[in-house]
């Protein structure tokens, strides 16, 4: 067999491991919570049969190594249980399939972050390229100087920064992102241009940095120098000889920056009240609702692995040194 | 030519004893040197030292003290108006430093204590113990830090003190890697080599042959880290899931005010109220992050470009 495919193959197979690892975390989470905690979610008044009835459900009399395959099982299948607000203390049982409740929401966080990303990618690229192309430059400068700064600045600030100038001094954007199944396709992106906007710009500045980086780096080497003696112009040598070697760098630093989306999404959906999944993690977390927690841990935690798989397969795949052996 | 005046001569020059400077005057000689971008962040990052210390002696009202007039303007009494309730702004902001950035530096030091020594044991000790530490660390990698602190918090619930432990140890698994991977260059030194057929136990061996010898990538570290964990912990305040009130903090703070905003076209002071929290933190971020570059770049060379 090809050695890269062996590689390939080993990688993905320690990714399945990594998320088998994380799957394990993200359900022990129940072990750890109070004993009582079926009586706070039922409340004072349930009876000593809802309670038992409510821990049957859960299978809290089984072993946890037996529960543990019970949930991976559904979960594979689409079914992550039932979410534990709805219900009280005389054991009827209004509460919602997670599903129910996380897949609108999953499509809606999907649709900021690929909005996202279909800005942020082209526009990254053309940044670091033509700051690699005019290094040192005034250009080359401010860009850097204005990227470092929003790089350091906390996504909120960012996003009501826009509200400021974008929804309330001067009003073209709404700041409230707040869409439905019925929104039409217009109009929902038209609400999502300032959340999108300011994802934007935290990726914007982290992939141009590295775009920019990848490509200085490889200046610095002999066949560059040579082409430069050749005397072809600039911009030849870096879009003929440089970035054909830069793709790598360049296709890890955008998975690892999608990878990032992830979790830059939960504070800018919050911000914009979004219906994401960001936002119901966080609704969740504050309602201790330990079934949706779950389902939204794994959910960010199993795009993140496969993002920076994905990053890492073709770090390997377009390296010409692993492609071709001697 | 200026110098080299006729009185000059090589061999005094050379001969002359080479000067012993001391500390100070090293650390006085680098700042002389130092970059505007660095001076900048260091005299920000002393203020807001200087704030966090002070805060009892320089806010006008107590942290929690509440007026009759809540949503009050910019001015008169209060400088910077009153919040949601008829707390003094300027007085939070002031408190806000010292919690934020109190919480932000035990995490920090927390979290440094944890990965720190653990890589340091990871790459001494080597074999087993290092494979299952570093595997463990993969693990929790593995999940993006922010979501995972999330989980955390629905189980422990959101007190200072699980805030503080369940930050420090995600945060302690990159400090790990760190340490681990500068440590195990100088684990295969002679002078290592040389402690341990000495017979000196792993706590020496750690703290006076490998520690002084990894530390400036972890002071650098130290910097990033320490600005990372402050914008989680602003984050997850800002959530409603960290610093909880009455305590002063800016994260809540911006998330309080943030419904001013859109009275920008009446009073833009107004609107610019949760600005100043979270102006707050960016302007510290961007200072550490100015300090930790310059020193990078003074003590490794290691820059993104060359």
């Amino acid at each position: 067999m090809h050695p890269i495919l062996i590689t390939i193959i080993q990688r993905l197979l320690l990714g399945l491991l990594t998320l088998f690892f994380v799957s394990i975390i993200i359900f022990s989470s129940i072990e750890f919570l109070p004993g009582d905690f079926t009586q706070a979610i039922l409340g004072q008044a349930a009876t000593e049969e809802t309670v038992a009835a409510f821990r049957r459900e859960l299978g809290l009399d089984q072993p946890a190594y037996i529960r543990y395959f019970d949930w991976i099982g559904a979960v594979l299948q689409g079914d992550f249980g039932s979410s534990f607000s709805g219900r009280n203390s005389s054991g009827v049982d209004r509460s919602r399939a997670v599903i129910d409740l996380v897949a609108p929401r999953l499509g809606n966080t999907l649709f900021l972050a690929g909005m996202a990303a279909i800005v942020s990618i082209p526009l990254s690229l053309i940044l670091g390229i033509t700051a690699a192309l005019y290094r040192n430059s005034i250009y080359d400068r401010s860009v850097n100087a204005l990227t470092l700064t929003t790089i350091s600045f906390p996504e909120f600030f960012l996003a009501y920064l826009l509200i400021l100038f974008f929804s309330s001094l001067w009003p073209v954007f709404p700041s409230l992102a707040n869409v439905n199944i019925d929104t039409s396709l217009g109009e929902r992106i038209y609400k999502c241009v300032l959340p999108a906007l300011t994802l934007t710009l935290v990726i914007v500045a982290h992939m141009m940095r590295m775009t920019r980086a990848a490509l200085i780096n490889l200046l610095a080497s002999p066949y560059i120098e040579m082409s430069q003696l050749k005397g072809i112009s600039k911009a030849k040598v870096i879009l003929r000889h440089a970035l054909p070697n830069a793709w790598a760098p360049i296709a890890t630093v955008i998975a690892f920056n999608l990878a990032y989306l992830v979790v830059g999404v939960v504070v800018v959906e919050v911000v914009f009240v979004y219906p994401g999944i960001g936002q119901l993690m966080v609704d969740s977390v504050t309602t201790r609702d330990i079934p949706v927690v779950q389902a939204c841990v794994l959910i960010f935690a199993t795009t993140y692995i496969l993002l920076n798989l994905t990053a890492d397969i073709i770090g390997i795949v377009t390296n010409p040194r692993l492609l071709h052996p001697k | 030519m200026k110098n080299h005046p006729i009185g000059y001569s090589a061999v005094a020059e050379v001969n002359r004893m080479r000067e012993r400077r001391s500390q100070w005057q090293i650390v006085k000689l680098e700042l002389s040197k130092a970059p505007y971008s660095a001076w900048f962040g260091i005299i920000v990052i002393l203020a807001y030292f200087f704030v966090a210390l002070f805060a009892p002696l320089l806010a006008p009202h107590g942290e929690a003290e509440i007026f009759t007039s809540s949503f009050a303007p910019w001015g008169g009494e209060h400088v910077f108006g009153t919040d949601q309730i008829g707390r003094d702004i300027f007085s939070r902001l002031i408190y806000g430093a010292r919690n934020t950035i109190g919480i932000a530096l035990a995490t920090t030091l927390v979290s440094f204590a944890i990965g720190g020594s653990l890589g340091l044991v990871a790459a001494i000790s080597g074999g087993w113990t290092d494979q299952i530490l570093s595997r463990l660390v993969d693990v929790l990698m593995a999940i993006p830090g922010l979501i995972f602190a999330l989980m955390l918090l629905t189980i422990f619930g959101s007190s200072i003190l699980s805030l503080i432990l369940i930050i420090a140890v995600l945060d302690s698994t990159r400090v790990f890697r760190l340490t681990r991977s500068v440590a195990i260059s100088v684990v295969v030194m002679d002078y290592v080599e040389a402690a341990k057929l000495r017979g000196e136990k792993l706590a020496w061996i750690m703290r006076r042959e490998i520690l002084p010898n990894i530390m400036p990538p972890l002071i650098a570290e130290f910097g990033l880290r320490f600005s990372f964990v402050f914008l989680t912990i602003a984050a997850l305040s800002f959530l409603g899931l960290g610093i909880q009130p009455p305590t002063a903090d800016w994260g809540s703070m911006v998330r309080d005010n943030a419904s001013m905003i859109q009275f920008a076209k009446y009073d833009l002071t107004a609107a610019l109220t949760p600005m100043l929290p979270a102006g707050a933190i960016a302007l510290l971020t961007v200072a550490v992050n100015f300090v930790v570059d310059w020193f990078l770049d003074k003590t490794s060379g290691i820059k993104d470009e060359h």
